[in-house]
């Protein structure tokens, strides 16, 4: 009992001088850079239209199994950074919102009815969409942003996003995960059926 | 209730005495010497980093021949960038980050695709982003003693970074395991081509 006490006072004195420690911790915040990732990081899925269609492509993917399960993902990231380069040097792109929505109508349909097409049709469809997704973000980036740290967080959110359609994917193997997949299919599918009614009115 | 003892005092006496005033996380001005400056500036600079580890996976896909060979060229090369921009040869210009970002663009790129270079491309390659990482991290910075131990202390990090990393692919043989360090690649490049796009649009601006 008399042990446990004399640990508790250390504890207790511990806990009270750490207290004291200083708040200035000035952890690797340099002026700006610390908002430009979070800030690219929050691009990607601060939309819907972005995140259903990114976790779509995932899930279509898993649906189509290999190769196309790694090469949507690896495909993907790479033409979407290219249409935000377009994007960034202003290249005109007109009707990125309507191709945005129509991603999601697509493949909302593709992933809900199993759509099964040669495995280059699938890589253009979703490479022709990525375009427009990454037009749309980088005629929309911000100036005064750290460049790197703001597009590190903008490829890793869309790469989570993959990630999380490809792991949701898995449910694929199972009878009843393939009608929940499915499933998630139409409600992408409504999804961008909604997006492609606001972009239209 | 046992009084404290000077040993109950010890672990919170010491946790305060080595407390810092302000946490330097950078290490700019710890003491702990230019050495471990330039390893930490190599560790917390992800233009430095990122593509030293994907190179690492690159090459270590290919086998640990082209693995040694890329790891003899890549931190000599960082340290003759370097020491030619400590020499004032090489100055910080939207040059080199354009060149970062096709050098990013070139290995994720290298990754992603699998591709199957010549060894002698791939230490090209390899040579390539040593000289330009190199003279990035120095340019401007005077030629004292403790800037080129710093500059040491980043090739240090660099050969550690890049030896542990094409260590950890070499093994690689499960596919979602090899589909992985791909994808890595295909971020990198997603990495240079939005470099690429911000270097046109903003400049030197972008090359902060």
């Amino acid at each position: 009992m008399k042990r446990f006490a004399g640990r508790w006072a250390t504890a207790t004195v511990f806990v009270a001088l750490i207290t004291f420690l200083p708040s200035a911790a000035l952890a690797h915040i340099v002026k700006g850079e610390a908002t430009g990732f979070v800030s690219g990081f929050e691009h990607p899925i601060s939309g819907f239209d972005h995140i259903v269609a990114m976790i779509a492509v995932g899930l279509w993917g898993a649906q189509l199994r290999m190769p196309a399960i790694w090469l949507l993902p690896v495909t993907f990231p790479l033409v979407m950074a290219f249409g935000g380069f377009l994007g960034l040097i202003g290249v005109p792109l007109p009707g990125s919102e309507l191709a945005i929505a129509l991603s999601g109508l697509c493949l909302g349909a593709a992933v809900l009815t199993e759509f099964r097409p040669a495995l280059w049709v699938a890589a253009i469809l979703v490479g022709i969409f990525g375009l427009f997704h990454g037009y749309a973000h980088g005629a929309e980036l911000p100036p005064g942003q750290n460049a790197l740290l703001y597009s590190i967080g903008f490829v890793l959110a869309t790469g989570l996003l993959h990630i999380t359609g490809i792991l949701i994917g898995i449910l694929h193997r199972w009878p009843w995960g393939k009608i929940v997949l499915r499933g998630a299919g139409a409600v992408v599918l409504c999804g961008g059926a909604f997006f492609l009614w606001n972009a239209l009115i | 209730m046992r009084k404290l003892t000077p040993r109950d005092t010890i672990l919170p006496a010491t946790t305060v005495g080595l407390a810092p005033t302000v946490a330097q996380a950078h290490l700019a001005a710890t003491g702990l010497g230019p050495a471990y400056d330039g390893i930490s500036h190599f560790a917390l600079s992800p233009e430095d980093f990122l593509p030293v580890v994907v190179l690492a996976f690159f090459v270590g896909l290919r086998g640990p021949r082209e693995a040694r060979l890329v790891l003899t060229a890549l931190p000599p090369c960082w340290f003759l960038g370097g020491f030619a921009a400590l020499l004032d040869l090489v100055h910080a210009t939207v040059v080199l980050a354009a060149l970062t970002s096709i050098l990013f663009l070139t290995i994720g790129g290298a990754l992603a695709a699998n591709a199957k270079l010549p060894t002698s491309l791939s230490i090209l390659v390899a040579a390539a982003l040593g000289t330009v990482r190199g003279s990035a991290d120095f340019a401007g910075v005077h030629d004292n003693l403790p800037n080129i131990v710093a500059l040491l202390g980043i090739c240090t990090g660099v050969f550690s970074a890049f030896a542990i990393a094409a260590s950890v692919t070499l093994p690689l043989q499960r596919l979602w395991a090899i589909i992985a360090a791909r994808v890595s690649g295909s971020w990198l490049a997603a990495l240079g081509l939005l470099l690429a796009g911000w270097i046109w649009r903003y400049g030197a601006l972008a090359s902060r």
